[in-house]
């Protein structure tokens, strides 16, 4: 089980080991001297019964020594804790961004990835920001977790210790697809990673040159496709293959209305999803993207989906 | 002692208990007694448990196989939140007071019936109007809910199903609970038989009483919690939605101040239950009654302060977490107090290992499995590690329905008799109770060993390399199931053609076993009067 995978493996594996530990004790002993018991003082061989109404003394034991038993493994479990409230200095900061029903991590230099990629001993602190509702990242092998709130600035770090992909969950109920917000955290070489970011930085200079793979690049950043295909397949939202310039019937407020799919509607949207929503579809569940994405973002998504045909 | 002899003997010709006493539809629905209101929340509690379980046995038929195997993850996703919604608000929290708690506390104090008869009959109302709400999200509004029984917000205040007509069945649900409670606790402060001063109330009752003041004074604030996610769902009242100036873990707070102490409405009486149940097979005095009279006090009051370690990785301030760690730790105490006199009650009795007693030694086992893990999940490091995931859903399935629901069956098969009249197989009961263990062992320890692997719950599906142990769960489920089969064939059948039940079966010295079984409406014969401890079976010997 112990992979030390990350810096606090050991004290949180320590603190199970404690607990487990004391409490297996406690379990064998306990069941071993009741079913002793019920054996030894069965009324075959015990027909009369000894009354004894109880003992101040016992209770006093079985008190204390029990008390000191858990002041124990509080103890060991803060001892795990304590260090993961405390961020170094120097730790890399990335933001970690959940949404239904994906992760976003976000670089100093603006590089955007869907998985979150870190150097080996490397302190890392992660800021954690939904747009949505509660998410929590979860890295098993390192022992972490932290809930990812709306409106809130939570955070984590760890530092890697083994190179390797690990799996990142999400562990707060966040709805439908929330079994599909997984993924990787992969844990690489620090000079890996330095020419890694240093090639983001150059590419997010010079962008794609192809304007439908960087419109793809973009919704996909956005985790967009969590919830629309790019190819005719119905998701949570309507796909966006084909539907530039069609008509829709949608809700707007109580009635239903038909309107035209342009560009405006497109960025309304994705702003204010909720403004008007696509028959038969379930309201509420797109997050509204208004000012989350720059004007040059939404111009390149907008293309992207009328590139996918009318 | 004459009423005790009587009891004894087969009841005579020409008495009329009160089953025979009125006869229709009508005499159960708008009864007042105590004993019809409690089995009419008997046979409602146990539909609404066979229902529960059939939800889980789905999910757990879904989990058996990575991907989808038999429904889509909406579907999933709305099982886990009415199997939770059913088994907490509609099972477990009513299921030992409102049943046990009815029929025989009157009796266990020897009053004629509880304080307020007609609220009596409120609150079953209440509560089957607040199930009835609470299954109609299944073909009302936009599909049922689909947040997990917590309706953690913002993600409940979004989301298109019918979320609000299943916090208000929580609402109603909730009023059903606070009126028992009261009901309890001003019986027990009024109605006790001459002679029964507080230190010779029986422990049921006891626990019944600490567990009342819990639902009296804790179910509001669960109440005033759901009206807002209404109010913000229907009027945009930002409470809890960041993205209308709400904040999401205020409703956390809010939630989890009531239902921590719930768990301890759902197990205290639970614990009432064993300590009235040992004496009697063991026939020996229970080893430190007021030990654990003030260990139910001290749980029920502890139980307030320790709703933080729910939070731990909510966000919540350092200084926070860990005076909720240290405090959840202390609550531990009165409970590990209760198993050890249990299990010294035990020591040079003259133990008779009937049925009942079974389920109180599987009871104190289960619990202590649910106890120790709960010390893992209340321990910081550790929680962080497992919090939701499935090591919490095996931690609260030991303490709820190896506790609970353990203790649940056992009285039922202690009370049976005196309830129905009838005595039920020993023998099938005893398989029954063997295979439902060990299928309820191989159901959840399993999950203990996904949650330290890191599989998270609520997940509709799962990554490869936890196939094994879900494999073992689900069939665990089955074997649960058969196991409840054979439990409730042998007592249906007992309920038609079992042999008469005499007063007093098991030989016990409370006054349930001083009236007939079943006993007449207004409980005795006789207004008792109370000379002796309730476990004091030295009275035998003389
Ligand atoms: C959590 C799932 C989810 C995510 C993430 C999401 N959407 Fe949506 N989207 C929906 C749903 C559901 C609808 C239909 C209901 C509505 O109109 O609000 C929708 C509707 C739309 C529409 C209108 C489509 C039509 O056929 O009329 C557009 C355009 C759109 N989304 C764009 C986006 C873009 C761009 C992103 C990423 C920046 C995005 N969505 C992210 C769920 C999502
Ligand atoms: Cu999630
Ligand atoms: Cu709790």
């Amino acid at each position: 089980m112990n992979t030390n995978a990350s810096n606090f493996v050991e004290q949180v594996d320590l603190a199970f080991y404690v607990i487990i530990g004391i409490s297996l004790i406690l379990l064998i002993g306990v069941t071993a001297v009741m079913i002793y018991f019920v054996v030894r003082y069965n009324k075959k061989k015990n027909p009369t019964a000894t009354q004894i109404e109880g003992n101040n003394k016992l209770e006093l034991i079985w008190t204390i020594i029990p008390t000191i038993l858990v002041l124990i493994m509080f103890y060991y479990g803060w001892v795990g804790y304590e260090p993961m409230r405390n961020v170094p200095d120097d730790a890399i900061e990335v933001k970690a961004i959940g949404r239904m029903w994906s992760w976003t991590f976000e670089y100093d230099n603006g590089l955007k990835s869907d998985k979150l990629i870190v150097p080996l001993n490397k302190a890392v602190k992660l800021n954690l920001v939904s747009m949505d509702v509660n998410h929590a990242l979860y890295i098993p092998a390192f022992r972490i977790k932290e809930d990812v709130v709306p409106g809130r600035n939570n955070f984590m770090w760890f530092e890697a210790q083994k190179l390797g992909s690990y799996d990142i969950f999400c562990a707060e109920y966040c709805g439908q697809r929330h079994a599909y917000m997984i993924t990787k955290c992969d844990v690489i070489p620090v000079e890996e990673y330095n020419s890694w970011y240093a090639e983001g930085a150059q590419a997010l200079a010079n962008p794609s040159d192809d304007p439908v793979e960087a419109g793809y690049n973009t919704i996909k950043a956005n985790g967009c496709i969590a919830c629309h295909s790019t190819d005719g397949t119905k998701l949570v939202g309507p796909s966006f293959k084909g539907i530039f310039g069609t008509q829709r019937v949608v809700v707007t407020g109580d009635e239903e209305r038909t309107v035209t799919v342009d560009e405006a509607y497109i960025i309304n949207s994705i702003k204010h999803p909720n403004d008007d929503v696509v028959k038969d579809y379930m309201k509420g569940l797109m997050p509204g993207y208004d000012g989350q994405i720059s004007d040059e973002d939404m111009d390149k998504i907008v293309f992207y989906i009328k590139s996918l045909g009318e | 002692m004459e009423s005790e002899k009587m009891a004894t003997e087969i009841t005579p010709k020409g008495y009329v208990n009160f089953f025979e006493e009125s006869h229709g539809l009508k005499s159960w629905i708008f009864t007042h007694d105590h004993k019809r209101i409690a089995l009419l929340y008997f046979y409602g509690v146990v539909g609404f448990f066979l229902m529960g379980v059939v939800l889980g046995l789905l999910m757990k038929f879904e989990m058996i196989t990575p991907g989808e195997t038999i429904m889509k993850p909406q579907t999933y996703n709305s099982l886990f939140t009415l199997h939770g919604v059913i088994m907490v608000f509609l099972f477990i929290i009513p299921a030992v007071p409102a049943i046990f708690g009815n029929f025989f506390l009157p009796i266990l104090i020897g009053a004629d019936d509880v304080a307020f008869p007609k609220l009596n009959l409120l609150s079953w109302y209440l509560y089957v109007i607040g199930g009835i709400m609470a299954l109609s999200t299944l073909i009302l509004g936009d599909g049922p809910p689909d947040t997990g029984w917590t309706f953690y917000a913002p993600y409940s205040v979004k989301t298109g199903t019918n979320v609000i007509m299943a916090v208000m069945a929580a609402f109603v649900l909730g009023f059903s609970s606070i009126l028992t409670g009261l009901n309890f606790i001003v019986t027990m402060h009024r109605m006790r038989a001459p002679g029964m001063d507080w230190m010779k109330m029986p422990l049921f009752p006891w626990a019944l009483y600490a567990t009342s003041w819990v639902q009296v004074l804790a179910t509001p604030i669960i109440g005033i919690t759901l009206l807002m996610v209404v109010a913000e769902r229907v009027l945009g009242v930002g409470f809890f939605d960041p993205s209308i100036g709400g904040d999401p873990v205020l409703y956390q707070h809010l939630f989890w101040i009531y239902s921590h102490p719930a768990v301890y409405i759902m197990i205290l009486p639970a614990m009432g239950l064993i300590s009235e149940m040992i004496p009697v097979f063991v026939k020996k005095s229970i080893f430190g009654y007021k030990a654990i009279v003030y260990s139910s006090l001290a749980i029920a009051f502890v139980g307030y302060f320790v709703w933080g370690h729910h939070m731990f990785t909510s966000g919540m301030s350092g200084q926070a977490r860990v005076v909720f760690s240290i405090l959840t730790f202390l609550v531990a105490i009165p409970s590990g107090v209760k198993v050890f006199n249990w299990v010294a009650t035990m020591f040079k009795g003259s133990i008779d290992l009937q049925t009942p007693l079974l389920y109180c030694m599987a009871f104190i086992f289960l619990f202590m499995i649910g106890g120790f893990t709960g010390l893992v999940v209340g321990a910081l490091s550790a929680d962080v590690h497992v919090h939701d995931t499935y090591f919490v859903v095996a931690h609260f399935h030991y303490v709820m329905f190896g506790g609970t629901g353990f203790a649940f069956i056992g009285a039922l098969h202690y009370w049976y008799p005196k309830m129905f009249g009838r005595m039920y197989n020993k023998k099938v009961a005893n398989i029954g109770f063997g295979v439902l263990f060990t299928g309820f062992n191989i159901l959840y320890f399993p999950m203990f060993i996904l949650g330290i692997q890191g599989m998270p719950r609520r997940y509709y599906d799962y990554l490869p390399e936890y196939s094994t142990w879900h494999k073992v769960s689900t069939m665990g489920s089955w074997v649960v199931a058969i196991g409840l089969i054979i439990i409730i064939a042998n007592l249906v059948k007992a309920y038609r053609k079992g042999e008469p039940a005499t007063g007093n079966v098991w030989g016990g010295i409370t006054l349930e076993w001083e009236t007939k079984s079943p006993p007449p409406l207004l409980n005795f014969d006789k207004p008792p009067t109370v000379t002796h401890g309730p476990y004091d079976y030295s009275i035998l010997n003389k």
